[in-house]
């Protein structure tokens, strides 16, 4: 009660307003104790009991006795409680009494949430003016908002993937359409990937339209496509570019026999008879091929019109049929 | 008008009637039956639209469905984390009562872009209280009344409750505490439980 007299507090207003406080002697025994931190002692009673047997000063270091305790105030504290070292230190501030001895008051600091769950801490363990609950309100509610954040950026990030994808689809068939192509040549290019391009046109097509209809025409697209994609690997790029227009790409595929080959077997799948509402369609393709051997990162144009000019001479070599664009020369 | 507010109001229509009802209102007030994304502001009217096709739709008083709405907020199992934000506001019925009126603050400490209504807070002695709604749509004391009243439930308080009509542009809510402690209550611990 000594160290109080000049406020004339008792140690239950003291704890009222400071449930966190330690009231020294000069001699460095326990006057009086906040009751959270009474709370967190489980029942021990340590009113009279030195403060160096009950706490353990972690900052500063290196004080053992209660004369040591005298150059405690105007430092910042670590505090943990002697039979728990291993938990968290509690940190806190001393200011000396008129009486010689210490006041101590103490916080959690940061580690407050975690301390209200270990110790089941309620409202009342906090003194009104503490803002210990605000924290724990503010740390809910940014919680609910990153989550809904979260939560908002992967439902955009989905969007984002299916609009892109949308971009480069051709509706139609499900192929890369333009788009794609224009986006992924000069890349490859730019790699120095080794590759060979295909552009393909279908002959015959017209008159599938125009006697069978705009249907056929499409049903015979959507084969075409399949036909491609069977042809072809995973990740080979095939386009459509055109009405009946398609190009494919084939990174790591510079051998002219082995494209030669895959072109020869687009041509003889596209020219096997699709059925439509009990009509047969006939169309057959016609390839332009060249290497990407030869074209700088900035040439991509070039190499598609150089495989449209190979394909022209295999339309008018008699159609359903392959050209490498080198081979003209 | 908030995302939060009208995304409450999907997930009520929702979570009570069911995703095929949600549906066909949002489609009759032109909403996407996705809804409406928490932080987003979206026009006020689309909320008094929503409101008013739901009440409609549902065939019951808007007022009924506003009620039902702030009952919704409080009580049911998808938004704990609602409710749980709401009793930080005091450890009693009476403390949660005055702490409406910071509500708006509390709201903006996590969305600074949250409008919420004002509150004045009337003690007449007695444990009769009036509290006073700057509506953001009509009858936003009824979905007040709704909310209070689950809150007592929540805190073991039996209270009566009503919407006193308008005043001055301001909706009246009466409040009589009857009993503060006239049920257990739910439990709330301080800290969430660790995710």
């Amino acid at each position: 009660m000594q160290i109080l007299d000049g406020l004339g507090l008792s140690p239950a207003s003291l704890s009222q307003l400071m449930p966190m406080h330690i009231g020294l002697c000069p001699q460095g025994r326990i006057l009086s104790l906040g009751r959270t931190l009474a709370h967190l002692l489980q029942g021990q009673d340590p009113i009279g009991k030195a403060f160096l047997d009950v706490f353990s000063l972690r900052r500063p270091a290196g004080l053992h006795s209660a004369k040591d305790l005298q150059n405690l105030p105007g430092q910042r504290l670590q505090i943990c409680l002697r039979d728990r070292e291993k938990t968290e230190p509690l940190r806190g501030l001393a200011v000396p009494t008129a009486q010689g001895g210490l006041l101590i008051n103490l916080s959690f600091g940061i580690r407050l949430i975690e301390a209200v769950r270990q110790h089941a801490l309620t409202d009342a363990d906090f003194a009104p003016t503490d803002l210990a609950i605000e924290m724990l309100y503010l740390v809910e509610v940014k919680n609910a908002v990153m989550q809904e954040l979260r939560r908002l950026n992967l439902s955009l990030q989905g969007a984002k993937v299916a609009a892109e994808e949308q971009a480069l689809t051709d509706t139609l068939t499900g192929l890369r359409n333009r788009r794609a192509l224009e986006a992924r040549l000069p890349s490859l290019l730019a790699q120095g990937v080794d590759f060979g391009l295909m552009h393909i046109d279908l002959d015959f097509f017209k008159q599938v339209n125009d006697t069978l209809g705009h249907a056929a025409g499409d049903h015979v697209l959507r084969h075409v496509a399949q036909s491609l994609t069977i042809e072809t690997r995973s990740s080979d790029l095939v386009a459509r570019v055109g009405g009946d227009e398609f190009v494919v790409v084939l990174p790591g595929l510079s051998g002219k026999e082995r494209l030669g080959q895959i072109a020869q077997r687009i041509i003889d799948r596209v020219s096997q008879p699709v059925e439509f509402e009990g009509k047969l369609c006939r169309v057959s393709a016609s390839i332009g091929l060249t290497l990407s051997t030869g074209y700088g990162a900035t040439e991509a144009d070039r190499m598609i019109a150089d495989a449209d000019a190979a394909l022209y001479a295999s339309k008018h070599a008699g159609r359903a049929q392959a050209r490498f664009f080198s081979a003209l020369g | 008008m908030h995302g939060l507010i009208n995304r409450s109001l999907q997930c009520f229509l929702r979570d009570t009637y069911g995703v095929t009802v949600w549906a066909q209102i949002a489609s009759a007030a032109g909403v996407g039956v996705e809804g409406f994304e928490p932080l987003l502001t979206y026009d006020d009217s689309i909320t008094e639209t929503l409101v008013a096709t739901a009440a409609l739709h549902l065939n019951r008083p808007r007022d009924t469905v506003l009620e039902d709405l702030g009952t919704y907020l409080v009580s049911h199992d998808n938004l704990q984390s609602l409710r749980r934000l709401l009793r930080f506001g005091g450890v009693s019925f009476v403390d949660f009562l005055h702490s409406m009126e910071d509500l708006p603050e509390h709201g903006r400490l996590g969305l600074p872009d949250l409008d919420l209504p004002d509150f004045t807070l009337i003690e007449q002695g007695q444990g009769a209280f009036r509290l006073y709604v700057t509506p953001m749509i009509a009858g936003t004391g009824h979905v007040m009344v709704g909310l209070l009243r689950a809150m007592a439930d929540d805190y073991g308080a039996l209270v009566l409750l009503e919407h006193g009509g308008q005043d001055q542009g301001r909706e009246v809510i009466s409040v009589h505490l009857l009993d503060k402690n006239h049920a257990d209550g739910r439990r709330f611990d301080l800290a969430a439980a660790e995710r």
